[in-house]
């Protein structure tokens, strides 16, 4: 690998600075430890969400390319941790990239003239394509053993498949073999791309906790002792919004990924969670 | 009502929803259908039936999460999620009373707190939310106080170097 592709721009994204604050302490911790970096965009701004797409069709895609024009200035692919801005930012660039009336518009509302040259890119996905499996298995120095998960992905990194061009849409496998190499028991089951009820969480609450305690439900069936995810939309529901006790815990992929490549950060991240996961790691001699 | 319903949301989603043959696919795996009152497939007729009132003022295209299972599986490649951001807009422009008005609040508040700061603020928009929807105040309270306490509500917001260019995009998106 060259070493020009080992930078990156990133996107962290409203979600990391606050209710994901884990996500983004653990990708820049694990991104660094791998030689990866990341060098976050200069005043970027929030991607609209669902809230832009369900109002302002315009601002859905303006929002998101203002972001791509810091990107494409820096000229690095761009990392997005969050599920919901890779799927914000993936989808206007497949809107730029492919319907050139729509393109001038967003050019011309945000600004700037869309080269199409960089590339837009979940966590999961670099992690897998630029460093792969065996290499990360290589860093392992705590394999975690004992640990019984599943991957749970959620919607936005896998959906619309012709956008997001990322896994399996219907049985996605990347997250479940960087698991597997981390020494971690990867449970099967069928529920990895249900939805959590995403940003209904506050103004339609029973709904998300139906969908959330469905998906604890089938996690204990298939023999999980906790849930990993990649969105922090996803993460906070799997937590708040779990109606049996015990209360199961969730992971980020990146915090598993710290604590199996030995990081002392890994300490500090567990106690960010309102599912506390160390009463779970301790008993498999995973954590002090 | 003057609007043409099925040219409208043709017009603006950019959907054929003339192609839908009912096949359920999408209704079957919808995550909210149980909170709907028509689902989906029904919702694609009723468009082509010109039913606005009873489209624009349901609950159904409130509840909508937007999570993409039904145009992941519909045979004949209709975007239904695009169809449903299509019917949103169409019933806050024509005036309809939300079928779930705190999911339009939600929505609202977000991109008014993303149209100041540039970027979205936790505190602000709960804040506010709590204060003006009808979810009770007490509901997460132990939640929300577990966020802060664990420093992931900070309450004075960054500043994010975006607002004057963000508020322009604003101006030219209305």
């Amino acid at each position: 690998m060259s070493p020009e592709l080992k930078t990156y721009s990133f996107y962290p994204g409203c979600s990391l600075h606050s209710t994901g604050l884990e996500y983004g302490l653990s990708t820049r911790a694990v991104f660094g430890h791998l030689g990866l970096e990341l060098r976050e965009l200069p005043a970027w701004n929030c991607c609209g969400a669902s809230s832009a797409h369900a109002l302002n069709h315009k601002l859905a895609y303006a929002l998101p390319a203002r972001n791509i024009a810091l990107a494409q200035k820096f000229g690095r692919d761009l990392v997005t941790p969050c599920a919901a801005c890779f799927n914000r930012m993936k989808t206007t660039d497949y809107v730029l990239r492919t319907n050139q009336a729509k393109r001038m518009e967003i050019e011309s509302i945000v600004g700037f003239k869309y080269t199409g040259e960089i590339d837009i890119r979940p966590v999961l996905q670099v992690l897998y394509e630029d460093y792969q499996s065996d290499r990360i298995a290589s860093q392992v120095r705590r394999p975690l053993r004992g640990l019984k998960v599943v991957s749970y992905y959620g919607c936005l990194l896998v959906r619309p498949p012709l956008v997001t061009r990322f896994d399996d849409p219907d049985d996605p496998k990347i997250m479940a073999e960087i698991l597997q190499s981390i020494g971690s028991q990867v449970m099967k089951w069928s529920n990895a791309t249900d939805c959590c009820g995403a940003g209904l969480s506050l103004s339609k609450s029973s709904v998300v906790q139906t969908l959330v305690s469905r998906l604890i439900s089938r996690a204990r069936e298939a023999g999980a002792d906790a849930l990993v995810t990649a969105c922090p939309l996803c993460q906070v529901n799997l937590e708040m919004r779990q109606t049996d006790k015990p209360n199961m815990p969730s992971f980020y992929i990146t915090e598993l990924l710290g604590l199996a490549f030995g990081l002392p950060q890994a300490l500090k991240w567990w106690r960010k969670h309102l599912v506390d996961p160390r009463p779970l790691l301790r008993s498999l001699s995973l954590a002090e | 009502m003057t609007i043409n319903l099925p040219l409208e949301v043709t017009h603006r989603s950019g959907q054929h929803v003339e192609f839908c043959y009912h096949c359920h696919k999408c209704t079957a795996g919808c995550p909210v259908v149980s909170a709907m009152e028509y689902g989906p497939d029904c919702l694609l007729r009723m468009v082509l039936l010109d039913q606005a009132d009873l489209i624009l003022s349901s609950r159904d295209i409130w509840l909508c999460a937007g999570c993409m299972t039904c145009m992941s599986r519909c045979p004949n490649d209709i975007d239904i999620a695009a169809v449903m951001d299509s019917l949103r807009q169409i019933a806050v422009l024509e005036g309809y009373q939300p079928g779930e008005p705190d999911a339009l609040l939600f929505h609202r508040l977000f991109l008014g707190v993303v149209q100041r700061l540039g970027r979205s603020h936790e505190a602000v928009m709960l804040g506010l939310f709590k204060i003006i929807s009808h979810v009770p105040l007490v509901n997460d309270m132990r939640a929300g106080l577990g966020l802060f306490l664990r420093g992931k509500v900070p309450i004075l917001p960054g500043r994010s170097g975006a607002t004057a260019e963000v508020r322009g995009i604003f101006q030219r998106c209305k």
